[in-house]
């Protein structure tokens, strides 16, 4: 497995009685689009904050190009590239836009243990920041105050600030998420750019786009990953379907 | 070090530890339901201790001046709430900081107004006046048992009433989850009130109880305050069960800190520098307990929120 | 607007720097003396809104590092040490060591927990000065006169000690706008918005708010420099909570994060207590009701008021 970009290993996590992840395996090769897919309540945001680290895992090993990276708070796995956006828009509203990113960057490049110079002025931070905005789109909004933005430019924002971390793995947490078909349009085109530069999990609701975007996909039902393949496989898959799809089998 | 006065100071500790719990209760709700941080919880101490001693001087009585205290503290206690703290529930901390220090400033200097600066004292009822022998060598004043006694029977009836009845079981769901009691179509402005009230009288009961044994004088609250938040830290906002347990801990470690720590350190250093570092050290313990549980639990020992 | 708004602090230092000059004409030693107590607060209060303002750390401890300060130089100068070159950086680095032990324990926690233990920090700094039996416990101590550099007495006189206050204060003033605009002033700044997206970004907040906290508690060491200086006198009245309560409510009478604002509410403070405690000895009583009345109808302080007045003005 030396391709392996994002290895998880028998992930399990559970409050209380109540198990939310299962024993989650899963081998994501480097420049995969992965999507996992599950109804209400099967544990895939729980999965990603235990993968990204926001939450302590509860057992099991997540590796990071073969390096065990269980024991690391959020910041630091963030810091070896495993970076994760959020199902519910978060910035720094009272930031413009451009400072928004650029302190993405400024995690990643020098330290920030810097007492004097202005840091806006910093074009070493804001060039790649730019970048990242131009990416996305949104370089026109730059100076904005980044609360005054729309919906869909905040999930747009949202995307900037993980690709200006220069993540080896992104994490999304459903970007899609309330975004108008409009919205959605654009962001998905971006993800598309995105596709086989960057190896990317995917957690979405809207399946066009999952079955359009993804190389391979994984259905999470009950905290446990009952089937793997791709799009087309797992549309087929006829224990899918029952869990998931809700069709009779006839 | 002699065993009578190690079991008089461990009564003594009780006490005190009864008298933060008292205390504790009401305000370890109040942080927990509420998320309101409520400096002027000390004030409601104080002026149960002078109603106490205004009413037990017009009545000549102190079971009736305690009578007649409790529902006044309570009253004044809902009076805060009504002009005051209700508009500053949904503020954020600093805000409320502010505005409970401000009542702090005033009643303070107000209950030096009325009543002057001069420590007022109560006397000691007739009945539980004087000591009793509990064992041979043991003597004990007998209202410090009445104290101790009145707030463990407080501390059950509480524990009772937060865990059986239905108000003590949404006061226990808010101090876990505010939105989901109000989501269940509960009045929830009434629900702080009620809590709030009756935080407001524990703590003037507190304070009308200990009346007969200190001095009752302006600020008598402030520090008190301090040690209370100590309590709760410990023991968990929103936790009763840990505002007892935390309180009787703090009310030890506080009392026989200061009367044994030194003696202790003579064990290990010079009489001279063992009294000398015993008096710095002693009043500092509680607060060194504190950062010890802190360290291993940063929520404290019991944490209502999951 | 921008201007106008730099203009503030400018006018606020050059209104310290010609104060003397004019009251020279009055009752000029009350009048130093009281500017001096305010330029000593103002350095307080500014370190303070570091993390008040700008980290959202709502400390309720910071008095103790006044306390630390001043007990630095009375516990020196009782033994004879009276060197401003040897007592400053000890009252500054004890300062630091305190913000370090207390801060690593207290930032461990958040929200409501994190008032309440700097509250505690602080009580434990007050009773720990109150049995030092040896200098002065519960009374004080009486320095036996201001500190010295290299020997010489340099501000034994009120004037010169006020101008070696005032530039203490432009100095502090001066550190903490560079930090606040710099990458670290950045990262607290953003933690204060969305400590999460932070952590997300890859800030492991605690290093920052730490050391945030350490800056602060150390420029409060300075400010507890000057005030034992004043008075030569030091208290454990100096690190009282009601003290710490004094010091926010300065800040945010101000107005919240924006350095300057600390000094006009440090101003603002001294001058009300001073006025009306010269009214009536139950100031407390008018002063009291007025903080629940500033909370309830006037937020963001003296500056929101200043910038809702020019906003009424169409400015």
């Amino acid at each position: 497995m030396a391709d392996a970009m994002l290895s998880l290993r028998h992930l399990c996590k559970s409050y209380g009685a109540l198990t939310v992840t299962d024993d989650v395996t899963l081998t994501i090769p480097k420049g995969e689009f992965h999507a996992i897919i599950g109804p209400n309540g099967a544990g895939k945001t729980t999965l990603i904050h235990q993968i990204s680290g926001l939450i302590p895992s509860g057992s099991g090993h997540v590796l990071l190009e073969g390096e065990d990276v269980t024991r690391l708070p959020l910041p630091l796995r963030v810091r070896q590239g495993l970076v994760r956006s959020f199902q519910i828009t978060s910035i720094l509203p009272g930031f413009s836009v451009l400072e928004n990113v650029a302190l993405a960057v400024q995690a990643r490049i020098g330290t920030s243990f810097r007492f004097f110079g202005r840091a806006a002025a910093e074009e070493r931070l804001n060039a790649p920041a730019r970048a990242a905005l131009d990416e996305v789109g949104l370089a026109d909004r730059a100076e904005t105050r980044a609360g005054l933005l729309s919906h869909g430019e905040k999930r747009q924002l949202e995307l900037a600030i993980a690709l200006a971390a220069e993540p080896k793995v992104l994490l999304l947490d459903e970007p899609l998420a309330g975004t108008g078909p409009e919205e959605s349009a654009v962001l998905i085109a971006l993800l598309q750019r995105l596709k086989g530069r960057i190896t990317i999990l995917l957690i979405e609701h809207d399946m066009e786009a999952v079955f359009a975007l993804a190389d391979r996909v994984s259905v999470l039902v009950y905290g446990r990953i009952i089937a793997t393949g791709t799009p087309a496989e797992v549309r087929d898959n006829v224990d899918v379907r029952v869990a998931y799809l809700g069709e009779e089998v006839t | 070090m002699s065993l009578t006065l190690l079991y008089v100071q461990t009564l003594n500790g009780l006490q005190l530890g009864v008298l933060l719990f008292l205390i504790a209760a009401g305000l370890t709700l109040v942080f927990g339901v509420m998320d309101f941080i409520n400096l002027a919880h000390g004030v409601q101490y104080m002026i149960g201790a002078y109603l106490a001693a205004m009413f037990t001087a017009m009545t000549g009585n102190f079971f009736l001046g305690l009578a007649l205290a409790l529902p006044s503290a309570l009253l004044f206690g809902l009076a805060l709430e009504f002009l005051v703290f209700r508009h500053l529930y949904d503020r954020d901390h600093l805000d409320q900081v502010l505005a409970t220090f401000g009542i702090i400033l005033t009643l303070n200097q107000a209950v030096k107004v009325i009543w002057g600066a001069a420590p007022l004292s109560v006397p000691i009822p007739d009945a539980f006046s004087g000591s009793i022998v509990l064992m041979p060598g043991l003597l004990y004043p007998v209202w410090r048992l009445v104290i101790i006694g009145s707030g463990l029977a407080i501390a059950v009836l509480l524990g009772i009433l937060v865990s059986k009845t239905r108000i003590g079981m949404l006061v226990r769901a808010g101090a876990t989850n505010a939105n989901m009691v109000s989501a269940l179509g509960v009045d929830i402005g009434k629900l702080f009130m009620i809590v709030f009230g009756f935080g407001a009288m524990l703590a003037g009961f507190a304070g009308a109880m200990v009346a007969p044994i200190l001095s009752v004088e302006p600020g008598m609250g402030d520090n008190l305050l301090i040690l209370t938040f100590v309590v709760i830290v410990i023991g968990g906002i929103g936790s009763v069960r840990g505002a007892f347990i935390a309180a009787v801990m703090v009310g030890l470690v506080d009392t026989l800190g200061r009367s044994f720590g030194p003696t202790l350190l003579r064990a290990i250093m010079d009489p001279a520098a063992a009294s000398q570092t015993g008096r710095a050290l002693a009043p500092m313990l509680t607060y060194i307990l504190m950062a010890a549980v802190l360290f291993f639990r940063p929520a404290g020992l019991f944490p209502a929120k999951k | 607007m921008m201007i106008r708004r730099e203009a503030l602090p400018l006018l606020l230092f050059a209104f310290f720097a010609l104060m003397p000059i004019a009251a020279s004409f009055g009752p000029e030693s009350y009048l130093l003396a009281l500017v001096t107590r305010v330029m000593v607060f103002a350095i307080a209060a500014v370190s303070l809104d570091l993390i008040l303002g700008y980290g959202a750390l709502v400390s309720f401890g910071h008095a103790a590092f006044m306390g630390v300060g001043a007990y630095a130089v009375g516990i020196l100068s009782s033994h004879g040490i009276k060197d401003t070159a040897i007592q400053l950086p000890v009252a500054l680095a004890a300062s630091a060591f305190f913000a370090v032990i207390t801060g690593a324990l207290s930032l461990r926690t958040k929200g409501v927990y994190f008032i309440m233990i700097t509250l505690a920090f602080g009580q434990m700094a007050f009773f720990l000065a109150v049995s030092l039996a040896a200098y002065g416990g519960d009374d004080g101590m009486t320095l036996s006169g201001r500190s010295q550099l290299f020997g010489f007495d340099f501000i034994k006189r009120d004037r010169a000690f006020y101008y070696v206050t005032l530039v203490a204060l432009i100095a502090a003033y001066a550190l903490c706008r560079s930090l606040v605009v710099s990458r670290f002033g950045r990262v607290i700044r953003g933690a204060r918005e969305n400590p999460q997206r932070m952590a997300a970004i890859g800030f492991p907040l605690f290093h920052y708010q730490l050391a945030i906290y350490v800056i602060a508690g150390t420029l409060c060491g300075l400010a507890g420099f000057l005030m034992a200086n004043q008075a030569e006198f030091v208290s454990p009245a100096y690190m009282t909570w009601q003290r710490s309560g004094e010091l926010i409510v300065m800040v945010l009478l101000g107005g919240l994060g924006s350095l300057h604002g600390a000094i006009l509410g440090a101003a603002a403070f001294l001058l009300l207590e001073e006025g009306l405690s010269g009214i009536t000895e139950h100031w407390k009583l008018i002063f009291g009701p007025f903080l629940v009345l500033v909370v309830l109808f006037a937020r963001g302080g003296l500056i929101g008021a200043v910038e809702r007045l020019r906003g009424k003005g169409g400015a």
